[in-house]
């Protein structure tokens, strides 16, 4: 079994984000990146089923700054193989020119499964599962918490809203957005990270130049900004009841 | 590695982990450290039956069990053994470094971890912002960075005193008390990480190194005579554990180096603060590797006018710990799952049998463990809990 993870970076809301001058980016001074939650879901995922029945684990990252020591926890935990990848990534790109760039990486590692993070905090074209699993010509779910293998297909419960879960098979290969893995993310001593430094080997693959084409244009990038739109209601409960009918009313929604 | 190789490398590993590790080999298995463990009963494993599997060569039971977890690294068991064996920082540690490796560790403690790798403070805030608080101090508080002078103190503020909200509230006390002594001081901000002490008495350590190689580099870059902390833990580390990793540096408690300037500070406690006053000893500042301050936090508060000091049963090298050390500030659903109490909240209900109106601390993880223990405990009414640094500033007015 050859499982693919497909892991980004996105900004660690830790630190202040601040607008960048151009207005339509955020300002990389004090931008500190790090792993996408539910890709470090999908990591967790990976090395779960490799425990479970036998598989070799691939990580696959864009090159930006801090992706090295992401890389090597992923092995410290057990992850065999630390692909990068190098181009353009310096900036930050979309989502449809990184799954671009990934999908002819993956291809050649002739995955049987795909795992990524289901959303990030950056995703302003889309999430990059569904756009891989259309490049890599391979079905998709997401919103997945359960993974089952077997012969040729993959079982997995997916989560609705409400609290409903959805058991669905998929063909393999195949390409799975995971929301979480069964067990949150396993923790990583500092001396294993650091064995896995010596260790473990970076591979890279150089991407040809990004098409970000068919994404969103931003306009305006801006910090959330006080409307002065609400009004308060005074009065006893019935009263407030009455007159929030009345606005209802009035606004045609009721 | 088999496991059968793992587990006997684990017996291995445990006695060479400190120098005087073969000690256990000593063990009678007469029980003293498992019956003065505040949490022995909910453990699966006691230090003396730990010590038992081990010489049996039953080690992939410890491995399946959490409650080693349970342990907060107080000493009491290492402080009691009559074999004089290091069983918190050999043995217990060493088991939870080897869980550690194996991932496996609780939630609630993992992200302190983790936080403590990727922003250098347990409660995940932004390094940039470690001198934040200052902005609210009374007094100015130069940062080394800014002013590039020499200083006479150092002063490490610690995680809580940086970031916790009730805990600034000592650092500010701190800096008046600086001020008002007229001491030379300056704090290292952001260039500042968590001390170590709970990472590495929680087995972490191999971030232990990691941070102390980030605190020894900021301390290379100034010119100080000594370093002055209001962390109790920092102070454990500082002068215990940092020597090992190539750190040499005077360093001195507050409460050390308050109390040796007495004369100085008497004249400036002109407000009475009247009360009945007990004073709860950090295991930081007593049996830790026999640190043994003991009377100089009771110097000061015998100083203040209208105290009136009053002990709890468990008193000095016999204290009972809040419950913060080697991580179990971090595993309190952890602990009351398995244990069904608190020791924060066993201390306060002492401090009422005392007939204290305040609970005097010197360490940062108590004021607000202390506080949260106070309010579920209905006796203890309005009992206040402040640090020693607090009730000094008090004294001194406005």
């Amino acid at each position: 079994m050859n499982i693919v993870v497909l892991v980004k970076l996105v900004p660690d809301l830790v630190e202040e984000l601040a607008i960048d001058a151009n207005g339509v980016s955020l300002d990389p001074t004090y931008l500190r990146l790090i792993i996408n939650e539910s890709d470090d879901h999908a990591v967790e995922q990976g090395i779960l089923l490799k425990e479970r029945g036998g598989a070799t684990v691939s990580v696959v990252a864009p090159d930006m700054e801090g992706i090295d020591d992401v890389l090597y926890a992923a092995a410290a935990k057990g992850v065999d193989r630390l692909i990068k990848l190098a181009g353009d990534f310096g900036d930050g790109v979309n989502n449809h020119a990184l799954a671009r760039a990934a999908a002819s990486a993956i291809r050649e590692l002739q995955p049987d499964l795909v795992l990524t993070g289901v959303q990030a905090t950056n995703d302003l074209d889309g999430s990059v599962g569904p756009l891989l699993a259309e490049y890599l010509g391979m079905p998709y779910v997401g919103y997945v918490a359960g993974v089952t293998l077997s012969a040729g297909k993959v079982v997995v419960h997916k989560e609705y809203p409400g609290g409903l879960i959805g058991e669905m098979a998929a063909t393999l290969p195949a390409v799975l957005g995971v929301q979480a893995a069964e067990q949150p993310p396993r923790y990583v001593a500092v001396s294993k990270v650091r064995q896995a430094m010596k260790s473990s080997s970076l591979e890279e693959q150089a991407v040809a130049e990004l098409d970000s084409s068919g994404s969103v244009a931003v306009s305006r990038m801006f910090q959330p900004e006080a409307a002065g739109r609400a009004t308060m209601l005074e009065g006893d409960v019935e009263t407030v009841a009455a007159r929030l009918v009345e606005i209802f009313k009035e606004a045609g929604v009721l | 590695m088999t496991d059968a190789v793992q587990e006997h490398a684990f017996y291995d590993k445990v006695l060479t982990a400190t120098p005087d590790s073969e000690r256990l080999k000593r063990c009678l298995q007469c029980g003293s450290c498992s019956g003065i463990c505040p949490f022995g009963y909910a453990m699966d494993y006691p230090p003396h039956k730990l010590i038992a599997m081990l010489r049996a060569d039953r080690i992939a039971p410890l491995f399946k069990s959490e409650t080693v977890w349970l342990c907060m690294a107080c000493y009491a068991c290492t402080s009691i053994c009559p074999a004089q064996i290091p069983v918190t920082a050999a043995l217990l540690a060493t088991l939870k470094t080897e869980l550690l490796l194996m991932g496996k560790v609780p939630a609630e403690l993992q992200k302190a971890l983790e936080n403590s790798q990727r922003y250098g403070n347990t409660l995940g805030e932004s390094p940039r912002k470690r001198a934040a608080w200052t902005k609210d101090s009374p007094v100015p508080v130069p940062v080394l960075a800014q002013t590039k002078a020499p200083v006479d103190v150092l002063w490490f503020v610690g995680d809580y005193g940086s970031y916790h909200p009730r805990v600034q509230s000592v650092s500010r006390a701190m800096a008046k008390i600086f001020q008002a002594l007229g001491v030379n001081f300056g704090i290292l901000g952001p260039e500042e990480g968590s001390d170590g002490d709970i990472q590495c008495l929680a087995g972490e350590r191999g971030l232990f190194e990691l941070l102390a190689q980030k605190n020894g580099k900021a301390f290379g870059k100034y010119k100080f005579k000594e370093v002055v902390t209001t962390d109790a833990h920092a102070y454990n580390a500082f002068k215990n554990m940092y020597p090992r990793e190539g750190y040499h540096f005077a360093v001195k408690h507050h409460t050390q180096f308050l109390a040796e300037r007495l004369d100085q500070l008497k004249p400036l406690l002109r407000r009475e603060v009247k009360s009945r006053v007990t004073y709860h000893d950090p295991c930081c500042l007593g049996r830790i590797n026999d640190n043994n301050i003991y009377e100089e936090p009771r110097q000061l508060l015998q100083a203040i006018p209208g105290v009136e000091i009053v002990e709890m049963t468990h008193n000095r090298a016999n204290t009972i710990c809040c419950g913060a050390g080697g991580g179990g500030n971090w595993l309190d659903g952890f602990v009351w799952e398995r244990a069904r109490g608190r020791t924060s909240e066993w201390r306060v209900k002492e401090a009422v049998a005392a007939g204290a109106e305040v609970l005097a601390v010197a360490c940062p993880y108590e004021t607000p463990r202390f506080e949260d223990a106070v309010k579920t405990i209905q006796e203890a009414g309005q009992m206040q809990v402040k640090d020693i640094a607090e009730l000094l500033a008090e004294a001194m007015g406005d």
